[in-house]
């Protein structure tokens, strides 16, 4: 494992440029992340309609990969409807707590498959899903149900 | 230059030998989190387990004998580190059990009415600063909530120095308490002064010693303290043994925080009477054997010398403040001088997050903490969500410290 194989490309650039930043109206439900042992921290806001998420708004602080991932999975998830949503996020997950054994698939993951490296890293784990577990928090409220 | 022979000290470190991430040699510069153990408290702990395991100050039997001899051997070895009789002398897990068996005697005092030095009311305060951790800070706003006291602090100037405002210390502070040495500034507080202002208002002073008692000569009275905690892990010694050193008169008077067996003095089925410090506050089996691996650590501190571990570090540290300050876009969080400052340097990278740097150090095998370090509120105090810190120790040399300004160098290159 190597610097340039935990911070791809991608990664740097979403980090660097951020997609679609900054908190936004509509929305159905929003709710504030942390990770306390780092301090790094996201609000975030989704707009849902007729199970297709609409928006994800976030704004936050933190870490590259923090930083990054969010903005990957605003460009993953934004205008799926949530039955394609939540096999990615699901992915996601599976991938980064995988501590590097699990063999991702790109194909349901598009450029979130640049987050891997992340896997080897398992102080990184929470970084890497401080963005997702939000949307999955939030959407899950604004449909009406708990977080678990 | 160092007063210290290093390189003899690192032999006795086997964990210096390893490498790290892809063959690195370990440069550990995280000791103000926990520090690494020399040999001879290894050794220590098992030769307590090989020859003298058993349960301490019961038993009729010869192991018992020698594993309760060990045990006080081991407090004595410890008051007199600190200039302190070993029946004050309180082993607990950590620093923050310490703290928090102080808190409690406040609050579980103010519930039963007494003893009177340990009862709080609405308009007394509690008074603590701004960069204290979280370990002597979130105690005393339990103990706020819950006995109606107010909690009010010092606050730190921009250089990261104690804003010492005397104004705050009145008839009406019932508790100081305040760290030794910030464990992210590095800042080293007047004890003496605040304690002479805390006990002319008659409050409770109380240190946390956990970033002083590893790095400097600390004497408690010459601190003028009424308690102080430390941490043994965080000087040389095993995990799972922690010191508060109280004031005989205040300690006599305390209550205890956890009851059960080694604590009593009788028992009925009704009610209970209580040991005599420090037992009342020991109860349960306590960590004996890093109880006498803490004693191994004194006595190989002891032999170093205290003050030259101080002059060590404050020459290791020059070199970080002067080797990052050359770097472009680093800002120090903490004093930039060396007066009354200990080895504990954190700092900030434009564009670069303190996660991100200590990744990439910890790809040139530079162990170092990032975070808020257990201050939350003070890094809040600095506009900053995280920083990197490197704590040095008798074990680091120059080269360590290369390291880390060689490995924050890459990192701004990476990430500019």
């Amino acid at each position: 494992m190597n610097l340039e194989n935990l911070y791809q490309e991608i990664i740097l650039d979403h980090y660097r440029h951020p997609r679609s930043k900054g908190l936004r109206e509509p929305f159905d439900a929003e709710v504030h992340h942390v990770n306390p042992t780092c301090g790094d921290e996201i609000s975030l806001r989704v707009d849902v309609e007729d199970g297709l998420v609409k928006d994800i708004s976030y704004d936050a602080t933190g870490c590259s990969i923090s930083q990054a991932s969010a903005s990957v999975m605003y460009e993953q998830l934004v205008g799926k409807p949530l039955d394609q949503g939540w096999p990615v996020l699901d992915e996601f997950v599976h991938m980064i707590e995988g501590r590097g054994k699990v063999e991702p698939d790109e194909d349901v993951l598009g450029d979130g498959i640049a987050f891997a490296g992340v896997a080897a890293y398992p102080a990184r784990v929470k970084c890497a899903l401080l963005g997702w577990m939000a949307f999955k928090d939030a959407t899950l409220q604004a449909l009406g149900k708990d977080f678990t | 230059m160092t007063p210290l022979d290093v390189a003899a000290l690192r032999k006795d470190f086997p964990i210096l030998e390893r490498t790290v991430r892809d063959d690195r040699p370990l440069v550990y510069l995280d000791s103000g989190a926990t520090s690494q153990k020399p040999r001879s408290v290894l050794d220590a702990e098992r030769d307590f387990y090989e020859h003298r395991s058993a349960a301490v100050h019961r038993g009729a039997h010869h192991l018992a004998e020698e594993a309760t001899d060990a045990f006080e051997s081991a407090r004595r070895t410890i008051a007199a580190f600190i200039g302190g009789q070993s029946e004050d002398i309180v082993f607990t897990r950590n620093a923050t059990e310490a703290l928090n068996l102080v808190s409690y005697a406040f609050t579980n005092s103010t519930l039963e009415g007494g003893p009177q030095p340990f009862v709080l009311g609405p308009g007394d305060e509690i008074l603590i600063t701004e960069m204290e951790h979280h370990a002597n800070l979130v105690p005393w706003q339990q103990v706020a909530q819950r006995t109606g006291a107010t909690l009010r602090w010092f606050g730190v100037t921009d250089s990261g120095r104690l804003d010492i405002d005397p104004s705050l210390i009145t008839d009406r502070t019932k508790v100081v308490s305040v760290t030794h040495q910030s464990n992210v500034l590095g800042t080293i507080n007047p004890i003496p002064r605040i304690a002479e202002m805390a006990h002319a208002m008659g409050a409770v002073m109380i240190v946390d010693a956990c970033q002083s008692v590893p790095h400097m000569p600390v004497d408690v009275t010459a601190l003028g303290a009424d308690f102080v905690a430390f941490s043994g892990h965080k000087m040389l010694a095993p995990t799972g043994v922690g010191v508060l050193w109280g004031r005989s008169d205040l300690l006599a008077q305390m209550p205890p925080m956890l009851t059960g067996g080694s604590m009593i003095e009788q028992v009925f089925m009704d009610h209970s009477t209580f040991a005599a410090p420090p037992q009342r506050f020991e109860a349960g089996t306590p960590n004996i054997a890093q109880a006498v691996g803490l004693a191994a650590a004194v006595d190989y501190l002891e032999a170093v010398g205290m003050q030259n571990v101080h002059e060590h570090e404050v020459y290791l540290t020059g070199l970080a403040l002067e080797g990052l300050g050359s770097l472009p876009g680093i800002r120090i969080i903490g004093p930039t001088d060396l007066t009354d400052r200990g080895g504990a340097v954190s700092f900030v990278a434009d564009g670069v997050h303190s996660h991100d740097l200590g990744q990439v150090l910890d790809d040139s095998g530079v162990a170092v903490r990032v975070g808020h370090h257990c201050a939350w509120p003070l890094h809040r105090r600095f506009g900053v969500a995280a920083t990197t810190r490197a704590s040095f120790y008798i074990y680091n040399d120059e080269q360590d410290v290369e390291a880390l300004v060689a490995g924050t160098r890459r990192a701004l290159e990476f990430f500019g």
